[in-house]
């Protein structure tokens, strides 16, 4: 961050950094310190993982596709069930986020870069490893974890060696996200181009701020249970143990406390994005920004306070499930909001249908669902019927697929183009969202009517009477799981070449933001000179 | 594309005559047999309702806005980006709306917690992987495990067809068996791992945890036999412990009851110098 006065023309006598470009080969991803190769590096590990875990559905949804047990035996089902989950989110949904947050940020608020580069090439670099610390597990004795991604003990101290590996691998991710999180912040706070005052951000940077701050929050939470795991299973200690004194309820209270926020972690970024693209294709502004603001602030506040409602079974006091279900029930207020407000920025505007805009309404509808059943699953004496069930499993699904991935990918096809330079196939593009939105739906809605008839969650068998909809919803499965090679295809395609993209990208519709004055790709360095924002 | 319609189609074709014999496709939470049941299944269909009245209301306002206001059919769009009046109206409803389904979730849920009173309780541990079933105060207690025709079909590749089990994967060789109309008390504990006790009939379901005891309570009004599982993660059978209870009516309950203490000294006997193999025999027996 020395020097940057230095024209282009003098560069080699002068060795500054900003006119090398990138480094050659290898060493350009190994010792990266720019926001945008870093960024790509993200976001290609997230896709990478997004497959992993996506095999690893298909194998669940292979084995539910008819009762009986016809392909693997029910201790690598519950592996099954437990990778995937910590896959997709650490591995495929959380640092596509980083991804984007690494890509985007400096573009939006007019910086150069990151402010941390090293820090930002080291929490990538943990990525690969803790992935190949938590994958290789399902090649040691005793096989992988499969006590469930929340990894309740005392079920989970019955891990073979898989147990040790895969808490070290959690401690590194958790570390990879603080360091992102860190970065996220002090760039923001730092970095803006001047003029740009906090109630100017563009939305995807406000919702990464906050994202931020709930990072630093809990992460360490889960560090501190996952270690209490640990010196459980090693060292004598007995936090969870009534034997001596412990109590296994405890884990889920602290688990929890991280893992509510964490839920937001992966859904306040997609509320930014899709503030980003609708506004961008009604050609009208964002209806009620500073609302939208506040409404993801005071759902990263009530995230912390609703931690119990993933656990009403567990026997609480009547005071406690009284307060977790109002504390719960508040949340659909400023979710509400944010729907409304993207409703009425369609409302009167001037509507196309592009890529980017076709899985941002498709997120409208189907995180609403996900919502509604949301709303439900507060209702505490109903979620004595929900609970465990594959009601909560359509939820969480129908908030995270066609809600925080559906949102990944009309980031992708909203920026890619900016990114490389190039238009992709957009005929194709639309194609992967038919089939996509299509089979979601045919995959998650009927495990909504699974649940209330009364099938358990993570269960690799079943009685006859849930065959037919299960059948149903593993056929949803294959024909979701094989769309996304669209998607593959036409982001390999658009990096590739193509028809060149201009610095506005969407020169019809109204993008709006810093991002969009750069030229496509924009410079090794961004901005090098800040922009003005009046 | 026409031929991959006939592979699909074939394929839809394959499934059909194994998926003519499985039951409904049924897409809703039962009623249940119980006073607590019915209220709980009240309160998930109102809710519903709100939210399907919600959704038809946002939905359509959604999709009205992408047909009428498409760029073909509305080229310039409107200016204006906030109004403080709808956001509040926004806020408010809602909030008056979740305050309405609170109040009756509430009543509900003290309803639930009100254990006094009860004419029955059991005892009822988890194991990995099958429960056991203690009638405190009356010497009855028992193992209930899955039946030997569901867990030999449930065998990787055991070449038996579930549809040819009767209640494949949902029956068990005890029934935990409690009498109709009577108020019921099941404290729940756990000997290993967390379990959980669910019967959808019943609209209960509660953890299991090892050095703890959860409490909760059912009456059931119609006699029958009403099963559920294990609801919490336990391990590699987790599949497979089934909840099966038997409702009788009060007379019937008494002598199944004597019956089972006539029979449980001769099976505790047995179980002393035999595996408790034996014991299950004796109460099999009794039956």
């Amino acid at each position: 961050m020395s020097t940057v006065q230095t024209h282009a023309g003098h560069a080699d006598t002068h060795h500054d950094h900003e006119h090398h470009g990138p480094a050659k080969g290898l060493r350009r991803w190994l010792f990266a310190t720019n926001h945008k190769d870093i960024g790509t590096m993200y976001l290609v590990f997230s896709l990478t993982m997004f497959f992993v875990g996506g095999t690893m559905a298909m194998i669940i949804r292979a084995e539910l596709f008819q009762p009986g047990l016809q392909l693997v035996d029910p201790m690598f089902f519950n592996s099954m069930t437990t990778m995937h989950a910590l896959v997709m989110i650490f591995g495929a949904v959380m640092p596509a986020f980083v991804g984007l947050a690494n890509w985007m940020i400096p573009l939006q608020i007019g910086a150069p870069d990151m402010a941390l580069p090293r820090m930002n090439n080291l929490s990538f670099w943990i990525l690969p490893f803790a992935f190949l610390l938590l994958l290789s597990t399902l090649f040691v004795e005793g096989g992988a974890p499969a006590s469930g991604w929340t990894m309740y003990p005392p079920l989970s101290l019955q891990t073979g060696n898989a147990f040790p590996m895969s808490i070290f691998a959690i401690h590194l991710m958790g570390a990879s996200s603080i360091m992102g999180a860190i970065n996220v912040i002090v760039t923001i706070m730092n970095m803006r181009a001047p003029g740009m005052t906090l109630l100017k951000m563009p939305l995807f940077t406000w919702s990464w701020l906050i994202t931020a701050y709930l990072i630093i929050a809990v992460m360490p939470v889960l560090a501190g249970a996952v270690t209490m795991l640990l010196t459980d299973h090693f060292f004598g200690t007995t936090f969870f143990s009534a034997a001596g004194g412990g109590d296994p309820v405890m884990y889920q209270h602290i688990f929890w406390f991280f893992g509510h926020p964490e839920v937001y972690i992966m859904i306040l970024p997609a509320f930014g994005i899709v503030s980003e693209i609708i506004p961008t294709f009604s050609r009208k502004r964002l209806f009620g920004y500073d609302a939208m603001v506040y409404a993801i602030a005071s759902i990263a506040f009530l995230s912390f306070i609703v931690w119990a409602h993933h656990m009403f079974t567990v026997g609480m006091p009547l005071a406690g499930q009284m307060f977790f279900m109002l504390a719960t029930m508040l949340i659909a207020v400023p979710t509400g909001v944010k729907v409304f407000n993207w409703t009425a920025t369609m409302y009167k505007g001037s509507l196309t249908f592009e890529p980017p805009m076709l899985f941002a309404i498709s997120f409208l509808f189907m995180f609403s669902i996900g919502g509604f059943s949301g709303l439900m699953l507060a209702i505490v004496p109903a979620d004595f019927q929900y609970h465990d069930s594959y009601f909560v499993v359509a939820h969480f699904h129908y908030v995270l697929v066609p809600g925080a991935v559906f949102a990944i990918m009309a980031a992708a096809y909203f920026w890619l183009p900016k990114w490389t330079g190039h238009m992709y196939n957009q005929k194709l593009a639309k194609a992967h969202f038919w089939l996509s939105t299509i089979f979601v739906n045919v995959l998650f809605f009927p495990q909504h009517f699974l649940g209330l008839a009364g099938m358990p969650r993570r269960i690799p068998d079943y009685n006859t009477q849930f065959a037919d909809w299960n059948m149903v919803s593993s056929i949803g499965a294959f024909g979701f799981g094989l769309s996304q090679l669209i998607f593959l295809y036409i982001v390999w395609q658009c990096a590739r070449g193509g028809v060149k993209a201009t610095d506005k990208v969407w020169d019809g519709g109204m993008p709006h933001g810093l991002e969009w004055t750069l030229s496509s790709p924009p410079p090794y360095h961004s901005f090098e000179v800040a922009p003005e924002v009046k | 594309m026409l031929k991959i319609l006939k592979y699909v189609a074939a394929a839809i074709a394959a499934c059909v005559p194994a998926g003519a014999a499985f039951a409904a496709w049924e897409l809703n939470m039962p009623v249940g047999v119980t006073e607590l049941s019915r209220e709980i299944h009240g309160l998930h269909m109102m809710v519903l309702w709100v939210c399907v009245l919600i959704a038809v209301v946002v939905f359509a306002v959604i999709i009205y806005s992408i047909i009428a206001f498409r760029r073909s059919k509305h080229p310039v769009p409107a200016t204006f980006d906030h109004s403080t009046k709808v956001e509040v109206i926004w806020t408010v409803i809602p909030i008056a709306i979740l305050v309405g389904m609170a109040i009756p979730a509430a009543e509900t849920l003290i309803k639930i917690e009100d254990m006094r009173d009860s004419e029955l309780t059991v005892k009822v541990t988890g194991y990995q992987w099958q429960w056991h079933y203690d009638y405190l105060d009356e010497g009855v207690s028992f193992f209930s495990r899955l039946d030997r025709d569901s867990d030999a079909a449930r065998q990787l590749n055991s070449g038996i067809d579930p549809n040819t089990i009767d209640n494949y994967l949902l029956e068990v060789d005890n029934r935990f068996v409690v009498p109709v109309d009577t108020k019921v008390r099941v404290l729940l504990t756990s000997s290993d791992v967390a379990h959980a006790w669910w019967v959808p009939e019943f609209g209960m379901k509660k953890d299991a945890y090892p050095g703890f005891v959860n409490e909760i309570w059912f009456r059931a009004d119609k006699p029958g036999v009403y099963r559920g599982q294990c609801a919490e993660l336990c391990g590699y059978d987790h599949a497979f412990m089934p909840v099966v209870v038997e409702v009788k009516s009060k007379e019937e309950f008494s002598a199944w009851l004597q019956a089972q203490q006539a029979n449980g000294t001769e099976a505790a006997q047995v179980a002393d110098s035999q595996a408790d193999n034996a014991a299950e025999a004796a109460v099999a027996r009794a039956e």
